[in-house]
């Protein structure tokens, strides 16, 4: 099994199968939804901000799709708690990529991202930080 | 050519024309279960395309000079070759296009933007493809007209009982649907389909863009309107297709690209357009392309499509029973002598890219996705669908591969 374990680590399927941060947070103060095309995955993401209006205090996730794009969400909600938006904006998706630490092909790049291109839209639209410009899987995300 | 005739097929022999199979994936035999999606190529379309450019390669219909001479009649015998595949009356009715999307949009833009308007309604079905579905919701929307959905009955099958309502509610215009669909593999039987939409003065367009690599394709019997097919599909090269069309209807039609070579002359004041099939064949063709396709349909032909459907009856018939073994396994769409080679499939929740990704690691190609076909996944309650797809070179070794790469799967994920 040790070719599979490389492709589908422990950590991952940890995440994949108790996902923290799942849920939905009732009046969140950002949210976006986010889907990429190819497979169908989707996911849901929510944000509270701490009393300074920047510090993100809580995030959760809710969504349906394969373990890559479930579980690096999940671990997405773990790795930003506590950090700003302005900060998790132009958080470097090769942070992400170390935390899942598997090799991804493009396609399964796209999975792995859906996450984090949606908090960055839901910022954007609550913050007005920048856009992920480039990222994997944005094009097809609604900006409503 | 390595090929038999009659209505009995040697896969293993047909396997050996197939260069890619020559390679090891993953250190494992490949097991190249995605035909549906796009099939390989045999040696003989791929050496003939490579002698073409060698020798007789020059742009065609306007040279004086030889190579011009002999790049026209690959060309114009191609569609020669296509025409007598589909039985059709006339070669002038073949129409290449990039692929079967192409010919649904040529279609819809310019039978479907003179034609359609409010009152009028366009009629697919739920099963369709993208390809056969978005064309027209955009086409009937911008027009004015209604879009309207045949429905699924709960067994995956067209649902007909809705089509005297539908006639009645309705200006019925266009009845657009698929010959086998691509998403479960079922083979319709579109009789009462094509007479019912005859019966209101509809034309009927028929997708067979997964249907003409595994079946006769006759568009005289189908007594259809308009017929799509892609050649990548059939053991062409990718970027050609074919568009037939009853050709009272292709005269009566715009054109649906503008510029060189579909013209009859061109003036400040007015141009003309040109003959069929030129007049929808703006640019310079897909030449070696549309050969290539040529040679396709003479390797089809030369297995025998009578041959390549039963084969694939087999095949499907085979994997039902080896994948309904599997715990956890959930199966799509109707009984082996009413499909083409497609099972679709899902292992108890594990997402289909996860499932494709690890068979892919034991070399097992399959497609894992909504299959281009939302409307179906969201009948079926699911995201995306796994599917394993067969063409005339599938072996039954290829579905043991699947079998035993779904058991690991299920470990994985245990
Ligand atoms: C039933 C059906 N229609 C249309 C298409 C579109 O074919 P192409 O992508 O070659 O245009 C496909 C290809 O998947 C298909 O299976």
């Amino acid at each position: 099994m040790n070719e599979f374990e490389q492709m589908y680590r422990e950590v991952i399927l940890d995440h994949y199968k108790n996902p923290r941060g799942h849920g939905v947070l009732e009046g969140a103060d950002a949210e976006a939804e986010g889907q990429n095309p190819l497979c169908g995955d989707e996911v849901s993401i929510y944000v509270a901000f701490a009393d300074d209006g920047e510090t993100i205090e809580e995030v959760k996730f809710f969504g349906r799709g394969c373990a890559i794009s479930q579980a690096a969400t999940s671990m997405l909600t773990e790795m930003v708690q506590g950090r700003t938006a302005t900060e998790v904006a132009s958080l470097d998706k090769d942070e992400l990529l170390d935390e899942i630490g598997i090799p991804l092909t493009p396609v399964r790049l796209k999975c792995a991202m859906l996450g984090l291109t949606t908090l960055k839209v839901a910022l954007h639209k609550a913050k007005g930080t920048p856009l992920p410009r480039g990222l994997a899987g944005f094009d097809e995300l609604e900006l409503t | 050519m390595a090929v038999t005739t009659g209505t009995t097929l040697d896969a293993r022999t047909l396997r050996a024309d197939f260069p890619i199979f020559e390679q090891l994936i993953h250190d494992k035999p490949l097991a190249y279960l995605d035909s549906a999606n796009s099939s390989q190529k045999p040696r003989q379309v791929i050496d003939a395309m490579s002698e073409f450019y060698e020798t007789s390669y020059a742009n065609v219909h306007r040279a004086v000079h030889v190579l011009g001479e002999r790049a026209t009649a690959g060309l114009e015998g191609a569609r020669e070759k296509v025409r007598a595949l589909l039985n059709a009356p006339d070669v002038r009715e073949i129409v290449f296009v990039r692929n079967a999307t192409e010919a649904l949009n040529l279609v819809a833009y310019s039978w479907g933007g003179n034609n359609l308007g409010p009152g009028d309604a366009v009629v697919v079905t739920e099963l369709e493809h993208h390809s056969n579905f978005v064309p027209w919701q955009y086409i009937a929307k911008r027009q004015g007209a209604d879009f309207v959905m045949v429905p699924l009955d709960e067994n995956n099958e067209l649902d007909l009982s809705g089509l005297d309502q539908i006639a009645r509610d309705f200006n019925v215009k266009v009845v657009a649907t698929n010959l086998v669909s691509n998403a479960l593999g079922t083979i319709h039987d579109l009789g009462p389909l094509t007479r019912w939409a005859h019966e209101q003065g509809a034309i009927f367009v028929c997708d067979a863009a997964q249907a003409a690599p595994h079946m006769r394709v006759d568009v005289q019997a189908l007594d259809c309107d308009f017929l799509a097919i892609s050649g990548h599909k059939m053991c062409g090269p990718s970027g050609i297709g074919a568009l037939w069309g009853r050709a009272s209807l292709l005269q009566a039609m715009e054109p649906f690209l503008l510029g060189g070579h579909m013209i009859n002359s061109v003036r400040y004041e007015k141009t003309t357009w040109g003959e069929l099939p030129h007049k929808f064949e703006a640019g310079t063709s897909p030449i070696v392309e549309a050969y290539g396709l040529g040679c396709a349909v003479d390797y089809i032909e030369a297995a025998g499509l009578d041959a390549i459907e039963a084969h694939e009856h087999e095949l499907v018939a085979y994997a039902l029973g080896r994948l309904s073994e599997i715990p956890g396994i959930t199966l799509y769409g109707p009984p082996a002598d009413r499909r083409a080679g497609v099972v679709s499939f899902n292992l108890a929740d594990i997402h289909p890219h996860d499932v494709a990704q690890i068979l892919d690691r034991q070399g097992v190609a399959i497609r894992a996705g909504h299959h281009c076909c939302q409307p179906l996944m969201h009948k079926l309650g699911v995201a995306a669908t796994n599917r394993a797809s067969f063409y005339l070179y599938t072996l039954p070794e290829e579905i043991d591969q699947l079998a035993d790469g779904l058991y690991t799967v299920r470990k994985v994920f245990a």
